[in-house]
């Protein structure tokens, strides 16, 4: 009882890091801006540096006791404050923490500031302090009134996955929202742009369907044939002694059901079988449906029996 | 001027009239009171899918009541909080589905496919129907995500008809499923003519070899091969796919018997009640009476056929490879949608009818067990394309 008591305590324990860790790996530094001079205010009215973080994951994500910092050195620089109902992000939105080096001013107001004019590394870092989540170097060469930003929502690493963004048409900044602006489904343009008769959709469909299926058909070939494989050693082995094989084309086909029926029909004929049943006095176990759930014996303080 | 006791009355009786079905009734809300109607006559009197059509009928009515719904009365099935709303969550959101599947899993005995594991390729082919029907909806002008969820009708499949088309156009969603579940009761009005057109005489008197026996080990490898091999090939079909072969290992394992129950008659009936009213409720004039609705119809009509005729061919195209005593008879193609057992039943009856010795129902069983792997697969990916 004990054993499967911490077996399934470590399970748990186990689900429940993985589920933690797994989310929080989701979490991007999606958009920086380091000079602002003309952008988005904070809730004071200031215009401050900002760093936008994205949940790339598809559950909301609570992100109390992460850190961010811009020091590789102090890992744990500004920690995301407990008990604000803010911090949970939901599913594949942003947030926005304002570099002004006044934590005073709130949950979103970070203790450092970002420095024009030099590269400025920012990372993230789990509750624990040591494992990095995501980080970027943002160059010194972005422009006062431009941001540092993804080229897609969450997605790709290193420099190449970035871009400078200058605020103009095609080049949006977009504090508090995704980087790509989409207002259809893209793969669904896509089928419609280039495979207007619904052909290239169906020849691919379809080889997948006959894909996985023939996969597991041939899959069961083989089981059928280690399973007749296994059940014929063993045969031979209970017997004890090696049969024959009979070459395939002299073996008789499996009888079918009239054969045997038509063996049964003659060997009641013959045996003179009695064509009116005697009285039988048939002895059936009465037995009541039972649960354990409803049982008082038991009353949840035993695991039901196999 | 202060209110007089007569005004005061009248006042409030206005106010209640107006709250009424009778003032909020519309022409669309007859019409769809009568097909409620029409569908409950249809399960009670001519027995099509009673299990299915009788929720679906009457959540038609309590759906199509009128009231007004700018009272704020809480009471749609559309308006957030209502009691109505919160059971629809299951079809909303796509729960209700896998929770059948899990049902159909622990039902269903896979014995003929495993015994004969080439007859999964007549599931597969049987799926033709899904994207032809997919080819005809976009030549028609659907878009291709409302066409994907219109053409899965083909697969014969409610919950997964359900499914896809949450996902992929909710606003459809009603007039597929009541699409889907028609033409699942109509299966032996529109499949036997089909099977008469596409099979010579000869053929429909193809004998089969009677299904070896299969092994408990090998009933139990079945869901596990099986999930594992199809859902690396499409992950987008791991909820449907996940509970049919879950819901499969509970049934032979052997050691989870009072599980296995439950999920094929107590779960599967309480979430067929839900499902099936909540389908109904959600089929609402204004969203069900349009000519997308015929067009679906039309489609879901031609899916059917198409699935049924190219399980039909694709056996007798198999058959040209087979050798002469290992020949499959054509009547057990149309099992390929996933229509169980009515699908399988046909082949049975329409083999009988040709030969009274030839029993076709368990090789007719395979194709259509597999053909709720198909469909369930073809449903992952087009949401995996389109989604």
């Amino acid at each position: 009882m004990r054993k499967h008591l911490i077996i399934a305590l470590i399970a748990l324990l186990a689900t429940g890091l993985c589920a933690q860790a797994q989310g929080r790996r989701g979490l991007k530094i999606n958009e920086v801006m380091v000079q602002n001079d003309s952008n988005v205010v904070d809730d004071y009215g200031q215009r401050v540096a900002w760093i936008e973080i994205f949940n790339s994951t598809y559950a909301p994500l609570e992100i109390s006791s992460v850190f961010l910092t811009t020091d590789s050195a102090n890992k744990k620089m500004y920690p995301v404050p407990l008990g604000d109902v803010l911090t949970e992000i939901p599913t594949r939105q942003h947030v926005i923490f304002w570099a002004d080096g006044k934590p005073s001013r709130g949950t979103f107001h970070t203790n450092f500031v970002l420095v024009p004019g030099q590269d400025n590394w920012i990372g993230i870092y789990d509750a624990d302090g040591r494992t990095l989540i995501d980080e970027v170097v943002v160059p010194a060469s972005l422009p006062a009134g431009h941001t540092y930003a993804r080229k897609s929502d969450g997605n790709g690493s290193g420099p190449e996955a970035w871009e400078i963004r200058t605020g103009k048409s095609g080049s949006h900044i977009t504090p508090s929202s995704a980087n790509i602006i989409r207002d259809t489904n893209s793969k669904v343009d896509m089928f419609k742009e280039k495979d207007k008769s619904g052909l290239g959709l169906t020849v691919m469909a379809m080889c997948i369907v006959f894909s996985a299926l023939l996969l597991l058909s041939c899959c069961f070939y083989l089981i059928n044939r280690i399973g007749a494989h296994i059940s014929k050693t063993n045969k031979l082995h209970a017997q004890g002694k090696t049969i024959h094989e009979t070459p395939r084309e002299e073996r008789p086909d499996h009888d079918s059901g009239e054969e045997i029926a038509a063996i049964v029909m003659a060997l009641h004929e013959h045996l003179n079988a009695h064509d009116q049943e005697q009285t039988v006095l048939t002895i059936n176990k009465v037995k009541r449906a039972y649960s354990p759930w409803s049982s008082k014996i038991y009353n949840m303080r035993e695991l039901p029996h196999r | 001027m202060e209110l007089s006791f007569g005004d005061f009355l009248l006042q409030n009786l206005t106010q209640f009239w107006h709250l009424t079905g009778i003032y909020n009734a519309t022409w669309q809300h007859c019409v769809m009171l009568v097909v409620g109607l029409f569908f409950i006559w249809l399960a009670i009197k001519k027995d099509f899918e009673p299990m299915l059509l009788v929720p679906i009928g009457f959540g038609m009515l309590i759906g199509n009541i009128p009231f007004n719904a700018t009272a704020g009365l809480e009471i749609g099935i559309y308006e957030e909080g209502s009691v109505l709303n919160i059971l629809y969550n299951g079809v909303s959101a796509g729960w209700y589905p896998p929770l059948i599947f899990l049902g159909i899993g622990a039902m269903t005995d896979f014995s003929a496919l495993i015994a004969n594991p080439k007859l999964m390729l007549i599931g597969a082919a049987a799926q033709f129907g899904i994207f032809g029907a997919y080819m005809v909806a976009t030549a028609i002008g659907f878009e291709p995500d409302q066409a994907g969820a219109i053409a899965i009708i083909g697969g014969a499949d409610g919950p997964t008809a359900i499914f896809l088309s949450s996902k992929l156009a909710p606003n459809l969603m009603g007039a597929i499923a009541v699409s889907a579940y028609s033409y699942m009761a109509l299966v032996p009005v529109i499949q036997p003519p089909i099977m008469r057109l596409l099979t010579t005489k000869h053929e429909r008197l193809i004998k089969m070899k009677p299904a070896r026996a299969v092994s408990q080990n090998e009933k139990i490898i079945f869901p596990i091969v099986g999930l594992l091999l199809t859902c690396f090939v499409v992950p987008s079909g791991i909820p449907l796919l996940g509970m049919l072969f879950f819901g499969n290992l509970l049934r032979e394992c052997g050691v989870t018997t009072r599980l296995a129950k439950t999920a094929s008659n107590a779960l599967t009936d309480i979430v067929t009640i839900l499902l099936g009213m909540t389908v109904g409720a959600s089929t609402q004039a204004s969203e069900f009476l349009t000519t997308q609705t015929i067009f679906i119809f039309f489609l879901g009509f031609m899916a059917f056929i198409i699935a049924s005729a190219s399980g039909v061919c694709f056996v007798k195209l198999f058959n040209l490879f087979l050798p002469k005593s290992k020949k499959i008879n054509p009547l057990i193609g149309n099992a390929g949608v996933s229509a169980v057992p009515m699908s399988a039943r046909i082949s049975n009856n329409l083999g009988l009818e040709y030969d009274p010795s030839n029993y076709l129902l368990m090789h007719a069983m395979g194709p259509n067990v597999a053909g709720v792997i198909g469909s369930a697969v073809a449903a992952g990916v087009l949401l995996g394309f389109l989604a």
